[in-house]
C-alpha cells in the first residue's frame, strides 16, 4: 500500500486542480440528504446511537473475553481462527491458505482490511489473481487505484471514465457495444464478474461484525457480490480486525439499525449475510473451509489509551460524507487507506504521526463529523490530541511553532499585548483605510492569495474603551 | 424596568474583535447595557484557542488561567463569538481535567460564560431589540455557535424583530466556511475551495447583507466575496441588533465625511 500522506498538501492541490475529480465530487451520491431523511424517519435514532456507542465501548473494555468466546464458537462451528499481529503476518496467512487450496484466482468482496495490508499486490506477486467483485472495487482495481471512500470506493469517478476503462479492459466484447447508460455498464460488469465467481478457488470477504455469542461473521452489501464470493468457492477467508467483535446478535441488530442509515440513508443494506463456519452436511451450498484472519496491526495498543474511541468506528463513512475538507479534495489526497475524519484519526495510529501528521491538522474542527457519527466518536477531539502528540515531539513545522511562540509571548502579557496590538492595528489601518481592505499582505499570503483581508478600524477596542472610561 | 440588581457582566471581547473590528465590541456593550447590565472590560488578550488547537496545551492552559483569573469576579462573562465562547464553555473544563484546583474553577467559569446573542435571549429573556436595518440579510451559522453552543434559533429570533430587515435562509448554512483559525493559512488551497462554495451560496441568495456571530468566519467570507467582486455587506449580527450598522461593513472603505451642517 503506497503511503502518500506526508505529501498531503501536494495531493490536495492536485485534487483541487483535477477537473474530473471535482466533477465527480460536485455530483456526489446524495448521502448527506439521505442520511438526514433516514434519521428523521426514526424517532429513536439518537437513542440508538447512544446504545451503539455503549455496545462498542463495552466490547472494547472486555475484548479479551469476547475474543475467546468468539474463537470457541467459531471452532465449534468448524471454522479456523488465525491471529495476525502485523500486516505481513496477515498476508502470509492468506497466501498460505490460498496455496494449500492450490488457488489460481481469488474473488474478493469489499474489505478495507485487504487494502490496509496491501493484499491484492501481494497475491499478484505470488502468482494468484485477485478479482474484486464489488463494482466500485472492481473499477478501481482495473484502474490500479486505491479506494477513495470506505463505502463508495469509486466515488471519484465519472460515468465516462468507467466507459473508457471497460472498453480498455474488456477487449473480448464487441467494440461497437453501447455503454452510454449506467445500466449497460452495470450489465457488462455483472456479466464479466459472473464468470470470475464461478472460476474462483478462494473467496475473501471482510466482516462488518464478528459475533462472540455464535461465532458468526456478518457482512452487509448492496450488490450481493459478497454472497457469491463466500458461497461459491471451496474456501472462504474472512478478513477482520479485533474491533469488529460484538457480543450478541441482539447487539448486531442495534448496530445495523444505525449503520446503513448513517452510511447511505437506507433503513437496511440490501444484503445482510451471516456465516458461521463451513458448509454443514445438510447445507445446499457453502465453502468446505472457513477461515477467519483477525488482524491487530497496532490496534490492541490503542485499547485503554487516548485513541481508543476510534476503535468504535463501524465504517459507515458518514464522517467523510459530511466533511467539507473531504468534499473539497476527495479521498485519495489523504494518501492511505482511510480518508476523511475517521482516517485522520486512525491513519496516524497505524502509520505513525510522523507520516500521517497532516491529516489531523487539515481540519477546521467544524464538528459535522462528530455530529453524525453513529457511535459518537469525538473526532475533532481525537484530531486535536494528535496535534498535541505532534507538538510534544516537535514534529509540527518550525514556522507554526515559531509563530505560536511569538504570539504567546505577547498573549501571556496583556499589558504588552495591548501596546503591540494598538500599534499593529494603527499601522494596518493607516495603510488599509482608503480601500478598506488589502489585496496583498506580505505576512499573510496564504490568506491574500485567495481573498481580501479587511483593514482594522483603527484603535483597538480596549484602547478606545479605556479612553472613553477615562474621558 | 427590572427591579432586580443589575448583572455585572465582563465582556470577553475576543482578540479578533479587539484588533480588527471594535465596532462589534461596542455593539455588544450597547446590547448588554440596553438589557440592564453593567459592562466591564478587564485587560485581556486571547482565550488561548489558537494554542489549544495547535496542540500547545501548556500555553492554552496558561492563557485559560489568565482569562479565568481576570473574569471570574463577574456575574457573567459574555463573548461576541461562538468560537471563543465554545473554547471557554466546552474546552476550558476539558483543559483542566483531573486538576482538583483548577477543574472546578474552570467548570464554574464555563457555566457563567455565554455567547452574546444566546445570553440576551436565554439568560436575560430579551425578546426584541430596538433596531432598524434597511436590507435583505442572510445568516451563516458558525460551527462553534451551532454545534458547540447550540445557538441557532436565537439570532434569527432577534433579527426577526429588526424593523426593515428581511431575512432569507442561506442554503447549507450549517456547513463550515473554511476559516478554521490557523487552518486557513496552513491549508490555504483547501480553505479557498470551501469558502468559494460558501461565497457562491451567499451570493445566490440575493441578499445584500451577510450576518454571522463570529468575526473569523465573517472576515473569511467577506474577503472571498470582495475578491470575487460581489457587492454584499458583511457584518457581525450584533452590529445590526444594536442598531449600529451605519459605519462601513467589514472590508469596506471609510466613507468620506459628508458635510452635514
Amino acid at each position: 500500500m503506497t503511503l502518500t500522506s506526508p505529501q498531503f498538501k501536494e495531493n490536495a492541490r492536485a485534487a483541487l486542480a483535477d477537473t474530473a475529480l471535482q466533477r465527480a465530487l460536485s455530483k456526489g451520491l446524495g448521502f448527506v440528504e439521505r442520511r438526514r431523511l433516514a434519521a428523521e424517519r426514526l424517532p429513536e435514532f439518537d437513542a440508538l446511537r447512544d446504545a451503539a456507542r455503549d455496545i462498542k465501548n463495552h466490547t472494547l473494555a472486555h475484548l479479551d473475553l469476547y475474543l475467546e468466546a468468539y474463537e470457541a464458537r467459531l471452532a465449534a462451528a468448524g471454522g479456523k481462527l488465525h491471529y495476525a499481529v502485523t500486516a505481513e503476518e496477515a498476508r502470509a496467512i492468506v497466501l498460505d491458505i490460498c496455496r494449500t487450496a492450490s488457488a489460481k484466482t481469488v474473488t474478493k468482496g469489499k474489505t478495507m482490511i485487504a487494502e490496509e495490508i496491501g493484499l491484492n499486490d501481494f497475491l499478484e506477486h505470488n502468482g494468484i489473481q485477485p478479482v474484486e467483485t464489488d463494482l466500485g472495487e472492481y473499477l478501481i482495481q482495473i484502474r490500479h487505484e486505491m479506494p477513495s471512500h470506505i463505502i463508495a470506493p469509486a466515488i471519484h469517478l465519472n460515468k465516462d471514465q468507467v466507459e473508457a476503462d471497460f472498453r480498455r479492459v474488456h477487449t473480448h466484447l464487441p467494440k461497437d457495444r453501447n455503454l452510454a447508460e449506467p445500466a449497460t455498464l452495470l450489465a457488462e460488469a455483472r456479466g464479466v464478474l459472473r464468470e470470475r465467481f464461478l472460476a474462483a478457488d478462494v473467496g475473501i470477504t471482510g466482516a462488518n461484525f464478528l459475533v462472540s455469542q455464535t461465532g458468526t461473521s456478518i457482512i452487509v452489501t448492496n450488490e450481493g457480490n459478497g454472497d457469491l464470493t463466500q458461497t461459491l468457492p471451496k474456501v472462504h477467508i474472512v478478513l477482520a480486525t479485533i474491533e469488529k467483535l460484538v457480543p450478541t446478535l441482539e447487539d448486531v441488530s442495534t448496530l445495523l439499525r444505525v449503520l446503513a442509515r448513517s452510511a447511505t440513508g437506507q433503513d437496511m443494506s440490501v444484503y445482510t449475510t451471516l456465516s458461521t463456519g463451513p458448509r454443514r452436511s445438510d447445507d445446499p451450498d457453502g465453502p468446505s473451509e472457513y477461515h477467519v484472519v483477525i488482524l491487530d496491526n497496532g490496534r490492541s495498543s490503542m485499547l485503554g489509551g487516548e485513541f481508543e474511541d476510534i476503535l468504535r468506528c463501524i465504517r459507515c463513512g458518514a464522517c467523510m460524507n459530511y466533511c467539507p475538507v473531504f468534499n473539497a479534495i476527495g479521498g485519495h489526497a489523504y494518501g492511505w487507506v482511510y480518508p476523511g475524519p475517521m482516517g485522520a484519526v486512525l491513519t496516524p495510529a497505524l502509520v505513525g504521526v510522523d507520516n500521517g501528521g497532516h491529516l489531523p491538522n487539515a481540519s477546521m474542527f467544524c464538528g459535522r463529523c462528530e455530529e453524525v457519527c453513529p457511535v459518537r466518536i469525538p473526532l475533532p477531539r481525537l484530531m486535536r490530541t494528535w496535534r498535541e502528540r505532534e507538538f510534544e515531539r516537535h514534529l509540527s513545522p518550525a514556522t507554526v511553532r515559531g509563530g505560536l511562540k511569538f504570539w504567546a509571548f505577547f498573549a501571556k502579557r496583556p499589558a504588552l499585548y495591548g501596546i503591540a496590538t494598538a500599534l499593529a492595528s494603527r499601522v494596518l489601518w493607516l495603510f488599509g483605510r482608503s480601500a478598506g481592505r488589502f489585496r496583498r499582505l506580505p505576512f499573510a499570503s496564504g490568506w491574500t492569495r485567495h481573498r481580501d483581508f479587511p483593514a482594522p478600524q483603527g484603535a483597538t477596542f480596549q484602547a478606545q474603551w479605556r479612553r472613553r472610561r477615562r474621558g | 424596568m427590572p427591579q432586580t440588581p443589575r448583572h455585572r457582566v465582563g465582556l470577553l471581547v475576543t482578540c479578533l474583535v479587539d484588533l480588527m473590528r471594535p465596532a462589534i465590541g461596542f455593539a455588544a456593550v450597547k446590547l448588554l447595557e440596553d438589557a440592564g447590565c453593567t459592562v466591564e472590560v478587564p485587560r485581556q488578550s486571547c482565550c488561548g484557542q489558537p494554542a489549544f488547537n495547535s496542540g500547545d496545551r501548556a500555553t492554552a492552559r496558561e492563557l485559560a488561567e489568565q482569562v479565568i483569573a481576570a473574569f471570574e469576579r463577574y456575574d457573567y462573562v459574555v463573548v461576541p463569538s461562538g468560537s471563543c465562547g465554545g473554547q471557554v464553555r466546552v474546552h476550558y473544563p476539558e483543559l483542566f481535567h483531573g486538576d482538583p484546583n483548577w477543574h472546578p474553577r474552570a467548570q464554574a467559569f464555563a457555566a457563567k460564560t455565554y455567547e452574546l446573542v444566546s445570553f440576551l435571549i436565554d439568560v436575560l429573556g430579551v425578546s426584541k431589540v430596538n433596531a432598524r436595518y434597511a436590507g435583505t440579510a442572510t445568516y451563516h451559522d458558525s460551527c462553534s455557535n451551532l454545534r458547540e453552543l447550540g445557538v441557532r434559533a436565537q439570532p434569527r429570533r432577534l433579527l426577526a424583530g429588526v424593523v426593515g430587515l428581511t431575512l432569507v435562509e442561506l442554503p447549507d448554512a450549517d456547513v463550515c466556511c473554511g476559516f478554521g483559525g490557523t487552518f486557513c493559512v496552513k491549508y490555504p488551497d483547501i480553505s479557498n475551495a470551501i469558502v468559494t462554495k460558501k461565497a457562491e451560496a451567499v451570493a445566490a441568495t440575493g441578499a445584500d447583507t451577510l450576518l454571522a456571530g463570529d468575526l473569523g468566519c465573517l472576515m473569511n467570507i467577506a474577503g472571498k466575496l470582495q475578491r470575487g467582486g460581489r457587492n454584499v455587506h458583511v457584518r457581525h449580527v450584533a452590529e445590526v441588533l444594536a442598531g449600529m450598522a451605519d459605519g462601513p461593513a467589514i472590508g469596506e472603505p471609510e466613507r468620506r465625511r459628508e458635510s452635514t451642517k
